[in-house]
């Protein structure tokens, strides 16, 4: 196991996107944050706390649960899906969508259509703290806390303190054949 | 899980886990656009023996804001009329590619020889007067976002506890999680065979509902006065319908359920009905969502497999 980013470099990175994202869109008007459950959550609330400090206002962070929208879902275990909510409509908002991995892409396919289903968003865009590559659809973030390359058997573990314990971002190298 | 045939088979876990399912799904029923793509594809057959509108439509609107595709099958207008049995009805509904089977019968037990039979998923819709499994959740689920718990509670069965599959639903349910439940009716109406560890029997209703937490409120058929069970409706009414005056011997924050359809001035008055502490209607759309919970628990996800 290799640690890609440690608790420090996992704050700054999160400053960074909050930087970004305030200078992109020139500002926070009708920006909204949207956290892919699970992981997702606490990094959008943290990243719009970022956003506070510098803007004197905190965006709000609403959370998304992709479980009704997988498209394997029928080859999974049964996973319990949990309640989606947003604190304010997300028509004509810009709307940024946090999540912690990037891999394959299907997830932020996912996220997008459920998104879809609530409203018309101005804008999505897309923050993750990792890119690990090996996307399967014409997906790609627009802010990356890290990019790293990664062979399709290793695993990368993100962990954050609301839900771990402690922030932390590992690589996971599994043997060959390995689930 | 394979199939939902009545709360008295599954664990308070498995119990809890639909109602936390549910509590998420209810979101999308409150949606603008009541539509997700989670069961696309696959196709859901309501297979009604007895009459039902609530119950059917409930299921409906769930296979529907779930995506999948509905058929109706009523036993009135088929071949059952043909002399058809429901054991070659059913397995011609799956042959024809039917996912999953909602089931509703007048007879105790049916469900459960068609999950023997069947591929598929089978979901108790109500059989004879022996389990309403979906109903006794959204009980359970309305009682919850209620009190935030059902543990501890006191709960009152009040009505035709013999005839009635949803008391039994409830009883099961709520005792699984930790209610203290209490059934209440005309000793005609009341089989013994339910006495048993976390439940009262009594024949008094002041006694029966005394500080209770939740009052359910069955519904009492015309035809059971026919039978000779109860004199009359009006006799019902004096001695069994729970009254605004009644309801003052329950918790002042009682919560007040009714399985419907409701016979107004019979088993409850019309100020009770529609009272600051009625839930019925919270029932109805928690209904849905319950239904909800079960078909994507039943047909999302190879659930039997270890992560």
């Amino acid at each position: 196991m290799a640690i890609l980013l440690d608790a420090d470099a996992m704050r700054r990175a999160l400053v960074r996107i909050a930087h970004q994202i305030v200078e992109k869109n020139q500002g926070i008007d009708d920006l909204v944050f949207v956290g892919i459950r699970r992981r997702g959550v606490p990094l959008a609330e943290r990243i719009a706390q970022s956003v506070a400090l510098s803007e004197g206002r905190r965006p709000s962070v609403g959370v998304l649960d992709i479980g009704l929208y997988r498209d394997d879902w029928a080859r999974r275990p049964f996973a319990p899906v949990e309640a989606t909510t947003f604190r304010e409509p997300i028509d004509g908002k810009i709307v940024v969508l946090v999540d912690d991995v990037l891999f394959t892409g299907r997830t932020v396919r996912a996220a997008i259509d459920a998104l879809l289903d609530f409203g018309r968003p101005r804008v999505i865009q897309l923050a993750v703290l990792v890119d690990r590559g090996h996307r399967e659809l014409p997906i790609r973030a627009d802010y990356v806390g890290k990019s790293t390359p990664t062979a399709r058997s290793e695993k990368i573990r993100v962990l954050v303190r609301e839900v771990d314990g402690l922030d932390q971002v590992e690589l996971v190298k599994r043997p060959e054949g390995g689930a | 899980m394979q199939d939902l045939l009545g709360l008295e088979d599954l664990t308070a876990r498995e119990i809890d886990e639909l109602l936390d399912l549910a509590q998420a799904l209810r979101e999308v029923v409150d949606r603008p656009i009541k539509k997700v793509p989670t069961l696309r594809g696959r196709a859901v057959v309501n297979l009604f023996f007895e009459p039902s509108t609530r119950t059917r439509s409930s299921f409906e609107l769930a296979s529907k804001y779930l995506s999948a595709d509905v058929i109706n099958f009523s036993g009135s207008h088929s071949s059952v009329q043909k002399g058809e049995t429901i054991w070659d009805t059913a397995q011609n509904l799956t042959a024809l590619g039917v996912d999953a089977v909602v089931v509703r019968h007048g007879t105790s037990g049916v469900p459960r020889q068609l999950a023997d039979l069947l591929r598929v998923p089978v979901i108790n819709a109500g059989d004879g007067s022996h389990e309403h499994p979906t109903q006794g959740l959204l009980d359970l689920l309305t009682v919850r976002q209620c009190k935030g718990t059902i543990s501890g509670l006191k709960v009152a069965i009040v009505g035709d506890v013999l005839h009635s599959r949803v008391a039994r639903s409830d009883l099961f349910g709520f005792r699984a999680l930790g209610a203290e439940v209490t059934l209440v009716g005309p000793p005609a109406l009341m089989p013994d065979s339910f006495a048993g560890p976390g439940v009262r029997i009594t024949h008094n209703l002041a006694e029966g509902m005394r500080g209770a937490d939740v009052v359910q409120v069955l519904r009492i058929q015309r035809e059971r006065q026919a039978g000779g069970y109860i004199p009359s409706l009006e006799e019902y009414r004096e001695r069994w319908g729970i009254t605004r005056h009644r309801l003052q011997w329950a918790d002042a924050d009682v919560v007040v359920l009714h399985p419907g359809p409701q016979n107004r001035g019979v088993e409850i008055d019309s100020d009770v009905l529609d009272g600051e502490s009625s839930r019925v209607l919270s029932q109805v759309t928690n209904g849905v969502a319950v239904r909800m919970a079960v078909l994507y628990r039943l047909l999302g996800g190879t659930y039997d497999e270890p992560r």
